[in-house]
């Protein structure tokens, strides 16, 4: 029984920075196109799991029983993020939950990892990154913020075999960081280009041996890397067809470090023909060569994301709002302090309190009474309607859609990017809750505008990051309007 | 079920307020103090005759002792209570009932806050500990829904709806202009008010009530004992207080023009002080103005105007306070701030000067002297859609 790649999931975040505003605001020349921006209740956690919503919103079937989380900007040390991302996608609790963090090569170790371990029980990697950089540098500019998630497993549901892989790892001073700090360290680049190529040289052509397969028979080929000049050569010196190299989103979006070879994959995925060999350069502290072989279930994969309400990558590269004022995405990053309101800081939420509601912090889960059917958000005991005690059914309804009963924005709220949007949403199927707007212009919000939720960080009190759910405007989403046409 | 009332069992003989305002001169203490010696004044009493206390503060001291220590009361029983925002006027409740029950003769209910000394805009408070999920939307932002579903419903365009809003701050700001004790003393023009910075919604500065300190105190005896102590005492006519469900911000039906409780609690004390038409038998009424909006949808829930039309009867002047029923007379919530434990004890010391005719010439209202004697005060403390609703009727006379 043939195992691989089942499924794909890729969220950009909603906002956009011109990198022609760094240059308008530091006086400097900051080339063109715009970088992808976490907005300010983001992390690479919420990232990763809108990624991984959107790779398990067109597929059944089981459940991950393992989820391996990487990123190189970890929002917990210590404490395990992956169990965050686990909690938000309601897995059971028998499925394991691991991060691979800290270096830019941990997104192919959860590529390798996943792949690995997926078959008759499937797992799934999370490829997380937020890039940060010091103010009108080339990390800051040439970088962004994403996430991509694959489920990997067995069966007819499979779109793509590995069929090849090899790694090389060499010790060099390329890129580094310290704990703590938000901009990264390189190398004079010329050296790294001169210890990258042959490394790469070296695990493509046993990879191409291991998989009986030559260069010119590879017809998408993604090399991903932050060394842009070792990427570059790398790409020369593979031996591919030209017109199999993939078209470079980084005008828009801008790399996506520990995410870009996902990103990369992903696109390969959806552009690639039934049996087309798929080759994934990874080139971080040595290299990996990840060869995938797309089998015939892949246009129908593809026609099920699509009903699902799933963008391609190359609309949500060409999407996005790119109107971010500069000094706004230096608030956010923590690099401009701004005067806070006259208001009490954020409480950070009880540990007990917190565990006991798991199944709404974490899931969303409504509760709905099994005598009346009235949905209670958050959920509650007792039937608001009917009254029955205990008699409830919990239902989750992170995925369902609604509408905007009516909304307020408050000036007065904190918020590290004020003003707050709130809205108070009926869901599709009932069930009625007041919470935060995000990724909204307040202007363009009217009574009866679709919503969906996402899973954001409200704030952060005393190194807790308080994570739930927003809504935000329905649009690309793992929701889709489907549900919509239901709602009366 | 039943809510029997205490229909003139129980009578108000003394009462005080302080001067509201940022009070930085004063601590919770001394304006416990001066609230309490003030009223042991007015009632020609004693500490020493006073068997109980009930103290009403949200968040400005725990416990009895919060106002046993200041004034050296000799262990006697004080109660502290609070429930959001009519927590003074549920320390009155209970002291009524306490009296109506027989286990004492004269109590004092007492109010206090001191909401300035923290430092922060707007209001404050310590929470539980939570799971964090809870909106962090504030007071204003939560009462802000109201504006735009009162007028999506009943065919207000945003020109108008913001000129009633505007004229009902205005009104109170008026009101409260020749009042010694409010903590604004201007009149503001409705053009100062409709052009201030919005906080939340359509909710600019001016259609929210102030931040300030306060206290206000009764002194409480049984109906039979009233005129040993004044010859003109209050008669407690009716006391209501509900909790609802807080189903409004879960519950689709819920349309945010309508305070559920609010109807409850009023139909409730109607029907205790035997009160069929209120508009006609009110002479005042002292509603918790907290945003301009609110007080709109309370001219409706508490029956003063038709569903629907209460926006008409806010421009006609109704309200005003030489209008046919005059509504915060004393500048309410928006003159005087909200000191949470003081402002049910506030609004009821102003049916004291009005109702008696103690208030000063300029300010007495033209309805008591039209010969209506019955006066309202109303509190509520949560937001729309999940809220404690707070309503008393007194008047100076006992019914037949």
């Amino acid at each position: 029984m043939s195992t691989g790649i089942v499924s794909w999931g890729v969220y950009l975040p909603y906002w956009r920075l011109q990198r022609s505003g760094i240059g308008a605001a530091l006086g400097t020349a900051s080339g063109k196109g715009t970088r992808s921006v976490a907005s300010f209740d983001e992390d690479t956690t919420t990232l990763g799991v809108e990624a991984a919503r959107r790779a398990l919103a067109a597929l059944d079937g089981p459940v991950p029983e393992d989820l391996f989380f990487s990123t190189p900007a970890p929002a917990y040390l210590d404490k395990t993020n992956a169990a965050v991302i686990h909690s938000a996608l309601d897995l059971p609790v028998s499925s394991g939950a691991y991060d691979l963090i800290g270096s830019v090569r941990s997104g192919a170790a959860a590529l390798r990892s996943a792949s690995a371990l997926g078959g008759d029980r499937r797992t799934i990697a999370v490829l997380s990154d937020l890039r940060t950089g010091l103010a009108g540098g080339a990390e800051e500019r040439d970088s962004g913020d994403g996430a991509v998630a694959f489920v990997f497993g067995d069966g007819d549901r499979v779109v793509a075999e590995l069929v090849g892989h090899a790694g090389a790892t060499a010790e060099f001073l390329d890129r580094w960081r310290a704990p703590g700090d938000i901009d990264s360290r390189v190398w004079e680049e010329r050296f790294g280009e001169a210890v990258y190529l042959p490394l790469v040289e070296g695990a493509w052509a046993e990879a191409l041996k291991g998989a009986g397969a030559l260069a010119a028979d590879v017809d998408h080929v993604a090399v991903a890397g932050l060394h842009a000049r070792a990427v570059q050569a790398s790409r020369r010196a593979l031996g591919t067809r030209p017109e199999s190299a993939l078209a470079d989103r980084s005008a828009t979006i801008g790399n996506l470090g520990a995410a870009q070879p996902g990103l990369l994959l992903a696109d390969a995925l959806e552009q690639a023909k039934p049996g087309a060999l798929i080759a994934l350069v990874v080139v971080a502290d040595g290299a990996d060569v990840f060869l995938w072989r797309t089998t015939s279930e892949l246009p129908a994969a593809r026609a099920g994301r699509e009903a699902a309400g799933l963008a391609p990558v190359a609309d949500l590269a060409a999407g996005g709002r790119d109107d971010l004022p500069y000094a706004r995405f230096l608030t956010w990053r923590g690099e401009l302090q701004r005067d806070p309101p006259r208001r009490p800081d954020p409480e950070r939420p009880g540990a007990p309190a917190t565990w006991r509601s798991t199944p709404w912090k974490g899931a969303f889960k409504a509760s709905a009474c099994r005598a009346c059917g009235f949905r209670h958000l958050p959920p509650a005991r007792v039937c608001l309607r009917c009254r029955s005690v205990d008699d409830m059914d919990h239902i989750r309804l992170a995925d369902v859609g609604g509408r905007v009963a009516t909304f307020t924005v408050d000036r007065l709220a904190f918020s590290l990017s004020p003003p707050v949007v709130g809205v108070v949403v009926d869901f599709d199927g009932g069930g009625r809750y007041r919470c935060e707007m995000t990724d909204v212009d307040p202007e363009a919000i009217v009574i009866g505008t679709r919503v969906t939720m996402t899973f954001r960080r409200l704030f952060t009190a005393e190194g807790v990051h308080n994570y739930f759910w927003k809504a935000r405007p329905a649009g690309e989403s793992p929701t889709g309007d489907e549900m919509g046409e239901h709602d009366s | 079920m039943s809510s029997n009332g205490i229909r003139d069992k129980v009578a108000i003989v003394g009462m005080g307020c302080t001067r509201f305002g940022e009070r930085w001169d004063k601590g919770v203490d001394d304006l416990l103090i001066d609230a309490a010696t003030d009223t042991i004044a007015s009632a020609g009493v004693s500490f020493d005759d006073l068997d109980a206390y009930w103290l009403g503060t949200l968040g400005s001291g725990n416990s009895g002792l919060t106002l046993s220590k200041p004034l050296k009361i000799d262990y006697k029983p004080v109660s502290r209570l609070e429930n959001f925002c009519a927590t003074g006027s549920e320390a009155f409740r209970n002291a009524c009932y306490a009296v109506a029950s027989g286990a004492y003769d004269l109590v004092m209910a007492i109010g206090v806050e001191k909401l300035k000394d923290s430092g922060f805009s707007g209001l404050t408070g310590t929470r539980p500990v939570t799971d964090g999920t809870d909106a962090a939307l504030t007071a204003p932002a939560a009462f802000s829904f109201l504006a735009p579903a009162y007028a999506d419903k009943y065919g207000v365009d945003a020109e108008t709806m913001k000129q009633v809003m505007s004229r009902i701050a205005w009104k109170n700001h008026a009101n409260g202009a020749v009042n010694p004790r409010a903590q604004f003393r201007k009149e503001v023009s409705m053009e100062t008010i409709m052009n201030s910075p919005l906080i939340a919604g359509q909710l600019g500065i001016f259609d929210c009530s102030g931040v300030s300190d306060g206290s206000a105190a009764a002194i409480i005896c049984r109906a039979e004992d009233a005129h040993r102590y004044t010859d003109s005492p209050l008669f407690v006519k009716a006391l209501s207080f509900v909790a609802g469900p807080g189903g409004g911000p879960i519950d689709p039906s819920y349309d945010y023009t309508t305070f559920l409780e609010v109807v409850r609690s009023a139909e409730d004390a109607y029907r205790q002080a035997g009160i069929d038409d209120p508009r006609s038998s009110l002479a005042m009424a002292e509603v918790h103005d907290c945003f301009t909006p609110t007080e709109l949808v309370l001219m409706e829930d508490l029956g003063f105007s038709e569903r629907g039309v209460g926006w008409k009867d806010v421009l006609a002047g109704t309200f005003d306070r030489d209008g046919e029923l005059p509504v915060n007379p004393d500048g309410g919530l928006k003159s005087f701030g909200h000191p949470i434990g003081a402002s049910g004890l506030r609004m009821l010391f102003e049916c004291w000067l009005q109702l008696r005719g103690e208030a000063p010439a300029e300010r007495q209202i033209a309805s008591v002297t039209a010969g209506r004697k019955l006066g309202l005060t109303h509190n509520l403390g949560g937001a729309p859609g999940e809220c404690v609703s707070f309503v008393s009727i007194v008047g100076p006379e006992p019914s037949d």
